[in-house]
């Protein structure tokens, strides 16, 4: 492995400090402005109550067992989209011919807004979890395929040549240049993938569930549970930022030559 | 200083007289945006012999990079007969090695792996050819690397490992297409040197493409002079320089009068 100079030594910065310091003040000043201006609880709840919630959910095992079955959905939809977005996209870079054919069609499934789609895909998935795990993958496809496409054509035309100059096969060139040198493109693009996929098993279960965060959304939404909703809100992004550091470690041991390669698309 | 302990299998059956390269009338069109052809190349027509230095000289534009790379069988030519050892190319060449002007290493392998790309594309037996991939990187000075990756190394040191990739399939040929252009002029000054000790120690047919007339007469046995609009070869002019040459040649008589001649070549002609 190259050396890296993260891994020279853990060294204080200022954000360490910063960093909770400006949780700890938005934490208070949403307190205070919920106490001292006597906002009530259906409508913003003070940190404290949220905190209460967050706690009971985690504690009677509803947060764990629903997050888990969202998460399930995200990351099922995900594989497919990434599995999917991979194949295609390799074959649309290649062929000239298969982008023009495809390209208005690809234009019209990316310019409708998804979300439209998701009851569509309820009425013939059912209120199950396949219908969650469609709903995510079609989601979290288009920024995968977008970058799969830009960084198998972002290659210099020299690799290509070289590879030309050695008798190398198209599976040869697509193996040993083009794919590994795209690799930090399409990562960009999984980076992206990753939360869209959590954004449509939510719509998913918005649509029509009977298990998962998004369904403990509506239903303490119902109650006027706002509380409730704020926690599970925090499940979410809990699970959000695990998936984005999982992806993150992933990137740098994959492509550990393009560490600073993660611009975000889309 | 080390020398290959893998005797070149290219030895010629025709002899040395045979030429590597063979190239008769030799003409390149293309077809510029409104259709109407474009001539790049006017018939050229060059011998590239068993092991010798060639050099070939020119403005850009003059040709000369696409006179390689239709040696090397990356382009076709539209005319004109194109033979490597006596059969004619109609695509790449396994036995051809070629540097390109920037080093066009794999930022995900290490040295040793961007230097066995070769035997990993053409299916060699790996294990056979990691000998001699470290006694390349030996010549080219940078065994110490052979586990480091591009980007730890300087631009010098990078062009070297594309080198010693050019040489590890034992190749007849080398085909260099501008190698030192990117380079400060003080690491390519080294990096002359470097090659003409290259070439010598490897017994490699080395084709070297550049538009610096000291460095071409410096390097070359014999230097092909190419003008543009349609690239077409002036003179061929045979160095007089001696065999062992150190950077002290390039202030001999014979050097200054050399480098002299080519550039009246191109100061005549308002290039």
């Amino acid at each position: 492995m190259p050396k890296m100079d993260s891994a020279a030594g853990w060294r204080f910065r200022p954000e360490y400090i910063l960093i909770p310091a400006l949780f700890v003040i938005i934490v208070a000043a949403w307190e205070g402005t919920c106490y001292f201006l006597k906002i009530p609880s259906y409508l913003v709840p003070p940190p404290s109550m949220i905190w209460r919630a967050f706690v009971a959910g985690v504690g009677s095992g509803s947060y764990i067992w629903n997050a888990l079955y969202t998460f399930a959905e995200a990351f099922g939809g995900f594989l497919i989209a990434a599995v999917l977005g991979l194949v295609l996209g390799a074959l649309i870079a290649q062929s000239p011919l298969a982008e023009k054919t495809l390209y208005p069609y690809l234009i019209t499934i990316q310019t409708t807004p998804k979300v439209a789609i998701a009851p569509l895909f309820v009425i013939w998935f059912g209120f199950g979890i396949t219908s969650k795990i469609v709903v995510a993958a079609t989601v979290a496809f288009f920024p995968i395929l977008v970058n799969v496409i830009a960084g198998l054509r972002a290659i210099e035309p020299d690799k290509i040549e070289l590879m030309r100059s050695l008798n190398a096969s198209k599976w040869q060139i697509f193996r040993m240049a083009q794919l590994p040198n795209a690799l930090p493109i399409i990562f960009a693009g999984l980076q992206v993938a990753v939360v869209f996929s959590i954004l449509g098993a939510i719509v998913g279960e918005f649509v029509g569930s009977k298990i998962g965060l998004g369904n403990l959304i509506l239903q303490a939404n119902t109650n006027l549970d706002t509380a409730g909703v704020f926690g599970a809100l925090a499940c979410l992004s809990i699970m959000g930022i695990l998936l984005h550091v999982a992806m993150t470690w992933l990137q740098r041991r994959l492509v550990f030559w393009a560490n600073d390669a993660s611009i975000p698309t889309s | 200083m080390v020398t290959l302990s893998i005797v070149s299998s290219n030895s010629p059956a025709a002899g040395r007289s045979a030429p590597v390269i063979e190239a008769r009338d030799l003409v390149k069109l293309y077809a510029a945006r409104d259709g109407r052809p474009i001539q790049a190349l006017a018939p050229v027509s060059l011998d590239v012999k068993e092991g010798e230095f060639l050099a070939i000289v020119g403005p850009s534009g003059c040709g000369k990079s696409t006179l390689l790379k239709i040696f090397a069988g990356l382009i076709p030519h539209s005319s004109g007969h194109l033979a490597f050892r006596g059969r004619p190319i109609s695509g790449p060449q396994r036995d051809m090695g070629i540097v390109f002007q920037s080093s066009v290493l794999f930022p995900w392998r290490t040295v040793l792996d961007n230097v066995l790309l070769p035997v990993d594309v053409l299916k060699l037996p790996r294990e056979k050819i990691v000998k001699r991939a470290y006694e390349l990187l030996d010549i080219v000075g940078l065994s110490d690397f052979a586990t480091r990756y591009p980007n730890e190394l300087s631009g010098g040191m990078q062009q070297r490992v594309s080198i010693a990739r050019a040489l590890v399939h034992d190749p007849a040929i080398v085909l260099m297409d501008e190698p030192f252009g990117a380079l400060d002029a003080m690491t390519r000054e080294t990096m002359n040197l470097e090659i003409r000790r290259i070439w010598k120690e490897s017994k490699k047919t080395i084709l070297f493409v550049t538009h610096s007339i000291p460095e071409a007469v410096f390097l070359g046995e014999r230097v092909v002079i190419m003008t543009p609009r349609p690239g077409r070869i002036a003179e061929i002019v045979t160095t007089s320089l001696p065999a062992e040459r150190d950077l002290d040649a390039m202030s001999s008589a014979a050097f200054g009068e050399q480098t002299r001649h080519i550039r009246s070549y191109f100061n005549s002609r308002g290039i």
